[in-house]
C-alpha cells in the first residue's frame, strides 16, 4: 500500500516537473511549483518526516508561492523564448543527471539499519535525548540543542538574505497610503481575512511553542506568522498592513531574532558553559535545555517572520499600483 | 456499535471520494472558467468536507477529532472564499461567462 502511495506521489512529482518545464506562463509556473512543494510535503509525511513536511508545506507551498507571484507581478508573466540552441544545456543536464543516478548506486538501501546515517551520531541522539534534554520531539532537540551551531548559521543565512533583499530592492515609500483595490468587491475576502487573521497568528504561536512536543518550531511558525500578515496586506492593502507592523520595526525584529539566539549562547558562556550549552542556564540541566531551546526557537521565529515580511513588502512596494 | 460507526465513516469517506472525482471530472470537462470554478468548489466543500467528517467518525472522541473539526472549519470558510475571489478576479479581468445564445 505504501509503495502505491509512493509511486503515485513520485509520478505526480515527475508530471509536475515536466509541466513546469513546458509551461511558458510564469504565473502558472509559480502555481505549479506550489503543487510540486505540496507533493514533496506529502512524500515527507509518508517517510515519517513530519517536521520537514510542515516546513515544506509552509515555506514551499505557502510563502514562496506568494513571493514568486509578487516577483512575477513586477516583471512579465510570460517566459521569453530561448535565444540559443538547447543543445549545450541538454548535454549538461543529461550528464549531471546520469552522474547523480550513478551516485545513487552506492547509496544504502532505504531503511537499511547498517547505513552510516543510522550508525553514526543519530543513534546517540535518539538514545540520549530523553535523559539529557527531555523533549519528546527528537528533531527539535537535534536542531536546537545538539546542532545549535548549524541552526544559528541557518538563521544568519536567512538574516543575510533579508538584508540582501533590502539592499537590492530597498523599500519605496509612497506618499499616498494605498487603501487596497476596489473597496466594495473585496467584502467577502475582507470579512474572511479578518476572521482568520487572529486564528493564523494563534496557529503560528501554537506551532512555535508546541515545537518541543510535536512537529514545528521557529522556522515554520515564523513563516505562518508572516503569512497571516500577508493575507491581511492582500485583503486590506499594504498601507493598512504597515500600520499594524511598520517596515522599520521589521528591520529591528530581523536583527533581534539573531541577537536573541546568539546572546543565549553568550549567556551560557558567561555562566561557565560552552557556547550554546543550555544546561547551565538553570539549576537543573534539563530545565536549562528547555529554556535554551524555547529562547532560540523564539529568536528563529522572529527573524524568519521579519525577513519574509521584508521580502514581501519589498516586492509589493515596487509595484506602481501597490496592490497585489 | 463499532460496526455502525465504521459503516458511517466509510459512507462519508466514499461519498467524499465520489464528490472529489466528480469535481475533477468537472474541471476537465466543463466548457469555461466559471463552470469549472463550480466544479472546484464541490471538491473543496463537499469532497474534502465529507472525507474529514468520515475521519472524525473514525477518530472518535479525541484530540484528533478536534483538530479535524478545526480543519473542517477552515475548509468550509476558505474554500468558497478562494473560489469567490477567483471568480471576482476573473470578472475584473473582463473574462466573459459563457452563456447559451440559442435561448435569447
Amino acid at each position: 500500500m505504501e509503495y502505491l502511495i509512493d509511486i503515485v506521489l513520485l509520478g505526480l512529482l515527475m508530471i509536475t516537473g515536466f509541466a513546469i518545464v513546458r509551461m511558458r506562463s510564469l504565473l502558472a509556473v509559480a502555481m505549479l511549483t506550489s503543487i510540486y512543494s505540496l507533493l514533496s510535503a506529502s512524500l515527507f509525511v509518508v517517510l515519517d518526516a513530519v517536521d520537514v513536511a510542515l516546513t515544506e508545506a509552509a515555506i514551499g507551498a505557502g510563502i514562496s508561492t506568494i513571493l514568486l507571484l509578487a516577483a512575477v507581478a513586477l516583471t512579465t508573466d510570460e517566459e521569453q523564448a530561448p535565444r540559443h540552441t538547447p543543445l549545450l544545456p541538454l548535454i549538461v543536464v543529461i550528464t549531471t543527471g546520469a552522474a547523480l543516478i550513478y551516485g545513487t548506486v552506492d547509496m544504502p538501501h532505504y531503511g537499511d539499519p547498517a547505513s552510516p546515517v543510522h550508525r553514526h551520531v543519530a543513534a546517540t541522539y535518539l538514545h540520549d535525548t530523553p535523559g539529557e534534554i527531555g523533549v519528546p520531539n527528537v528533531v527539535t532537540s537535534v536542531l536546537a540543542s545538539y546542532r545549535g551551531y548549524d541552526t544559528l548559521g541557518e538563521v544568519t543565512v536567512i538574516f543575510t538574505a533579508g538584508a540582501g533583499v533590502l539592499a537590492l530592492l530597498g523599500y519605496r515609500t509612497r506618499r499616498r497610503n494605498s487603501r487596497g483595490p476596489g473597496n466594495r468587491k473585496l467584502v467577502v475576502l475582507r470579512v474572511i481575512a479578518k476572521l482568520f487573521f487572529p486564528l493564523i497568528l494563534l496557529f503560528a504561536l501554537y506551532i512555535q511553542f508546541h515545537g518541543d512536543y510535536g512537529p514545528g518550531g521557529g522556522f515554520q511558525a515564523g513563516v505562518i506568522f508572516a503569512t497571516g500578515f500577508i493575507l491581511y496586506a492582500l485583503a486590506f492593502g499594504l498601507g493598512n498592513a504597515q500600520r499594524v507592523i511598520p517596515h522599520r520595526m521589521l528591520h529591528i525584529m530581523m536583527a533581534v531574532g539573531v541577537l536573541i539566539y546568539a546572546s543565549v549562547g553568550i549567556e551560557s558562556m558567561l555562566l561557565g558553559g560552552k557556547f550554546l550549552e543550555y544546561r547551565v542556564l538553570a539549576e537543573d540541566p534539563v530545565t536549562g535545555q528547555h529554556l535554551g531551546i524555547m529562547l532560540i526557537e523564539l529568536g528563529v521565529g522572529i527573524t524568519v517572520a521579519a525577513v519574509m515580511l521584508i521580502i514581501y513588502y519589498g516586492f509589493v512596494s515596487q509595484q506602481r499600483s501597490g496592490d497585489m | 456499535m463499532n460496526l455502525v460507526l465504521d459503516i458511517l465513516s466509510w459512507v462519508c469517506l466514499l461519498g467524499g471520494a465520489i464528490f472529489l472525482l466528480i469535481g475533477a471530472i468537472g474541471v476537465l470537462r466543463f466548457p469555461d472558467f466559471y463552470t469549472r470554478l463550480h466544479a472546484v468548489s464541490i471538491c473543496d466543500t463537499l469532497g474534502a468536507g465529507l472525507v474529514l467528517l468520515g475521519l472524525m467518525v473514525q477518530g472518535g472522541l479525541s484530540l484528533v477529532t478536534v483538530k479535524l473539526l478545526l480543519m473542517f472549519y477552515f475548509m468550509i470558510f476558505t474554500g468558497p472564499t478562494a473560489v469567490h475571489a477567483l471568480a471576482e478576479a476573473a470578472l475584473q479581468g473582463k473574462l466573459k461567462p459563457l452563456v447559451n445564445d440559442r435561448e435569447s
